[in-house]
């Protein structure tokens, strides 16, 4: 009887029913030898390790520490292969994308494929068509205007993905992210009231912020537009919150008023930009006014979805920096 | 021109301002909002799909005043439209059974940013799919990835950062080879929407020029994608990403995300690169490879894994190898095979995500197969949708599983090199399915028993109706798609037709 | 074959900047991929990215034209370099920047909780974190 129990113990049926109930995986076995090898490896280890550390390798932690050396040995052997294989899959990648690149146009022929009918009407018809003297912001803000609104909500939802990072909620109830604020909190170090700085930033910050107005206004007209004219202004209010602390900006910008611009200018870009694909598609007159190229007042709804990127930008720039810093405005 | 045709320019439009809007809104108010945005999206895209199987042909929308090689454009056909109506249903379904846990997972302060999330991630899939022009198609496959990883993220759980971390890492370098890919064809045809980068590539293949090149942009573009959704080689990112996420979050990565990347690959080898030109450069030998190696070794890992969360994660592995064999295949019946298997899953996947939230949430969250041993018994509806979901995976009749195996098989022979060898790795596959899947619901409804560790006193038991509306019409679309497939494997086969 | 290599290095040599860029591109792609330490990844996928975007300004270059900025309204396709490219570019720039943000947030997070920038050990903490 019992030796049929014995049997029974190590048959398949019963693993079949171990493993059914999922008290062992048929494919341990495979683990454990892979484990057993890295005993051994570290076994023949031990001794030179217990030479350079060996005072402290005794003591009731010692177990822990086996246990850290083990993994730290495990991390070792693949450090080696990582190497090896890392500098093999880099030369692999950049030869064959050399070799490609080998038997591609040569650049700066104006024979090459892009430079085709589609670059050629941007050029030629660009003026009449969107009104802008900048080829490019033309080309982005109207003719592949989807791309560039797809854009925008890629920074959109960058930030929010930040904002869910970083932010802090002073009435969070988690006790761990109360300590959090706590400690992040560096007002109690301004103001620094360096004289330097301070004197720097009032000559500075509003050059900076017209210099940044001028990008973004002047953006279908001279190299610039949206993006860059709105990463200066950020640039600009940054040096203005180091020089002045929070108190002072707080008083300027807060977190309200940056989510009630983004809102607004986002909103006013999606229903701008709708309306004009639904006139377009549909073979409508859309009504807006190209203006006289090269006056500032022209070329229809590029300037004032200019004006909206460069705020969302700006802003976007400025709130990184505040949650980054410390997590919040 | 028909107003309807203005639908998907509107789905997508009405998806990103949704996101914009919820912005400034509270929690709930931004979910009603989402969940309103994707019901109206999905009826949209059902008149799109009506009009299309209507006039029998697809049609380009120009994104704004100009035509096709300088203005943006997308692009409806019935195929699109089914995925477009597929991808809302399993979205409001996966955003309906999770709510409640939503709502636990994530901060209040912090609920808005989700439902951001969700609005953006349907706008950018119903991109993808809709899309007609490879850089829009680069612009909304970011999207999609942040979205993702702000979906998996927000849990803000040490297991979930690093699972987010590493999918970021993965994802990027996805895109980073999807955009030299874009820039290598850019440079060779010198246009960037579909159509006409499609007839100078035929130009150049008809001449013979850039042959090198075109085989690099068709190898990049290929693993770029494949990497993005999870190909065998290629899926470590997927049992933490997907094991680690809220339900609404796991259900919807893995049941849309990668097959948005998919479905944007076919479009691409269809509409760009032309599927006979993959052919015969052997590309598509590589994908099936990778593909029945990720239908065993998924299975295998499936089967070590104690986690049962971490299980299914790993299925989506060998499910994703499935719709890339299809790919590989090389024949058009192979490709009708992936795209329906690209619905089966979806449905599937989703169904089993969301009911297994509901077996774990009477047997105190735990995840391990003792603790859920006769969990089916103290929420039964979850343990059938459980098990209907296991089986439609297995392969049973009646359900989406089993008409996709079935068109996998067909396909495979009617291609004779490949034969032999796909109908044995889908035997084996099958099997492993069957193994563990099986033995999942065995484990479910057998009794407890002495020895086990006890369940909390009290276990948080949120028996939400969403919960069960949701599982309830997963198994219903499941069965829709395992009884009804007719309709839908003919729409697919004109909408591929209609992609040329 | 000497003569086909001596062929493929000088035209490596007249795609200067495409070729630096897609040096670049490799280098970036293997610290995303392989490197251990997170900023040291960002900073790969920076470099991947940037190369990119040299490839492409690389691609819309044409010799001796100037930016594409109407000039005393010539409107002439001889007269400036594709505009294209530089379009892409700046689309391209603001999705790097979102990405970015959203790695160094997350990198951020995980090395308060865990006091490391590896990943392997991070995942290491994050596992052992779980289990207790």
């Amino acid at each position: 009887m019992s030796r049929k129990r014995d049997n029974y113990e190590t048959s398949r049926w019963k693993k079949f029913k171990d493993w059914l109930d999922g008290e062992i995986s048929p494919l341990d076995r495979g683990m454990e030898a892979r484990e057993a090898f890295f005993v051994k490896e570290e076994v023949s280890a031990e001794p030179i390790r217990q030479e350079t550390e060996g005072p402290e390798l005794s003591g009731a932690g010692e177990e822990e520490r086996r246990r850290e050396v083990l993994r730290a040995r495990g991390i070792r052997y693949f450090q080696r292969f990582y190497k090896v294989m890392s500098v093999a899959l880099c030369l692999g990648i950049i030869l064959v994308l050399l070799w490609t690149v080998a038997s591609l146009p040569i650049t700066g022929n104006a024979a090459n494929p892009d430079n085709n009918e589609v670059a050629a009407r941007y050029i030629e018809r660009g003026l009449q068509e969107t009104g802008a003297v900048n080829i490019v912001t033309g080309m982005i803000l109207d003719y592949r205007a989807f791309d560039t609104f797809g854009e925008s909500c890629v920074l959109f939802i960058g930030s929010c993905c930040v904002l869910v990072l970083l932010r802090l909620d002073s009435d969070s109830k988690n006790e761990s992210i109360r300590k959090m604020i706590a400690e992040s909190n560096d007002r109690h170090y301004e103001p620094k009231n360096d004289l330097i700085l301070q004197k720097c930033a009032c000559v500075l910050v509003p050059v900076i912020m017209i210099f940044g107005i001028y990008i973004v206004l002047n953006g279908h007209l001279s190299p610039g537009g949206g993006f860059s004219g709105g990463a200066v202004l950020g640039s600009g209010f940054i040096l203005y919150l180091n020089a002045f602390g929070y108190e002072k900006m707080g008083k300027l910008f807060t977190e309200k008023l940056y989510k009630r611009t983004t809102l607004c200018a986002l909103t006013f870009y999606c229903l701008a930009k709708s309306y004009s694909f639904f006139t377009g598609a549909n073979h409508l007159e859309s009504g807006i006014p190209l203006g006289t190229p090269g006056a500032i007042l022209s070329s229809g709804l590029i300037l004032p979805l200019n004006i909206c990127v460069g705020l969302v930008v700006a802003c976007t720039m400025y709130t990184f920096y505040t949650l980054f810093r410390k997590g919040g405005m | 021109m028909s107003f309807v045709q203005n639908f998907p320019f509107f789905s997508i439009i009405l998806a990103m301002f949704s996101g914009i809007v919820s912005s400034v809104l509270s929690g709930k108010k931004a979910r009603n909002l989402s969940l309103a945005m994707i019901v109206v999206t999905t009826v949209l895209s059902a008149c799109t799909l009506g009009f299309c199987l209507r006039t029998g042909e697809s049609y380009t929308f120009m994104m704004g005043h100009f035509p096709a090689p300088w203005g943006n454009e997308i692009r409806a056909g019935v195929l699109e439209g089914v995925t477009a109506v597929l991808f809302g249903v399993v979205m409001f379904l996966s955003v309906v059974g999770g709510i409640a846990h939503t709502a636990e997972d994530v901060e209040d302060g912090k609920l808005n940013l989700f439902y951001i999330m969700i609005d953006l991630m349907l706008s950018s899939l119903l991109a993808l799919v809709y899309t007609n022009d490879l850089f829009t198609a680069y612009v909304f496959v970011e999207i999609n990835t942040i979205a993702g990883c702000g979906l998996i993220m927000i849990r803000q759980k040490g297991r979930s950062m690093s699972a987010a971390i590493r999918y970021m890492i993965m994802s990027q370098l996805g895109s980073g080879l999807f955009l030299i890919g874009l820039s290598l064809l850019y440079d060779v045809t010198g246009h960037l929407l579909m159509s006409p980068a499609k007839d100078s590539v035929e130009l150049l293949v008809a001449t013979g020029s850039y042959r090198l090149p075109l085989l690099v942009i068709m190898a990049v573009i290929s693993v770029g994608l494949a990497i993005k959704s999870g190909l065998y080689p290629f899926h470590y990112w997927i049992p933490d990403t997907y094991g680690y996420a809220t339900p609404t979050g796991s259900a919807v990565l893995s049941g849309l995300v990668s097959k948005g990347y998919i479905f944007l690959l076919i479009k691409i080898f269809f509409r760009v690169l032309g599927y006979g030109n993959l052919v015969e450069s052997e590309m598509v030998n590589v994908l099936y490879l990778f593909g029945i190696t990720g239908m065993v070794m998924g299975s295998i890992h499936a089967i070590q894994e104690k986690d049962t969360r971490r299980m299914i994660a790993y299925s989506s592995v060998a499910q994703i190898g499935y719709i890339y064999m299809g790919i590989g295949l090389g024949t058009t019946a192979g490709m009708v095979a992936a795209v329906f298997h690209i619905f089966a899953h979806s449905a599937t996947k989703a169904l089993l995500f969301i009911s297994a939230v509901g077996l774990y949430e009477v047997s105190g969250d735990r995840k391990d197969f003792v603790s859920l041993r006769g969990a089916a018994y103290r929420n039964p509806l979850a343990g059938i949708g459980f098990a209907i979901g296991s089986l439609s995976m297995v392969g049973f009749p009646m359900l989406s599983g089993f008409i996709s195996k079935l068109l996998f098989a067909t396909s495979a022979l009617a291609s004779p090199h490949k034969m032999l060898l796909t109908l044995f790795v889908l035997a084996v596959s099958t099997t492993l399915n069957a193994i563990y899947f099986l033995r999942l619901v065995i484990t479910l409804y057998s009794r407890p028993r002495e020895g086990d560790r006890p369940l909390p006193d009290n276990p948080v038991v949120r028996r939400s109706w969403e919960l069960k509306f949701a599982v309830i019409c997963f198994i219903i679309l499941n069965l829709v798609l395992g009884m009804a497939s007719q309709p839908i494997v003919q729409a697919i086969t004109d909408g591929l037709a209609m992609f040329d | 074959m000497i003569a086909m290599n001596v062929n493929l290095v000088q035209h490596l040599l007249l795609n200067i900047e495409e070729t630096v860029s897609i040096v670049l591109f490799g280098i970036g792609f293997t610290i995303l991929l392989l490197h251990r330490n997170l900023i040291k990844k960002i900073m790969g996928m920076n470099i991947m990215d940037t190369a990119t975007y040299l490839f492409l300004a690389a691609k819309g270059y044409i010799t001796g034209r100037a930016v594409p900025i109407v000039v005393d309204g010539i409107q002439d396709v001889e007269a400036y370099i594709n505009p294209v490219p530089s379009g892409l570019v700046l689309t391209g720039i603001v999705v790097s920047v979102s990405t970015t943000a959203l790695m160094l947030a997350l990198t951020i997070r995980l090395y308060e909780r865990y006091h490391s920038l590896d990943l392997d050990e991070i995942l290491i903490l994050a596992k052992e974190e779980e289990q207790t």
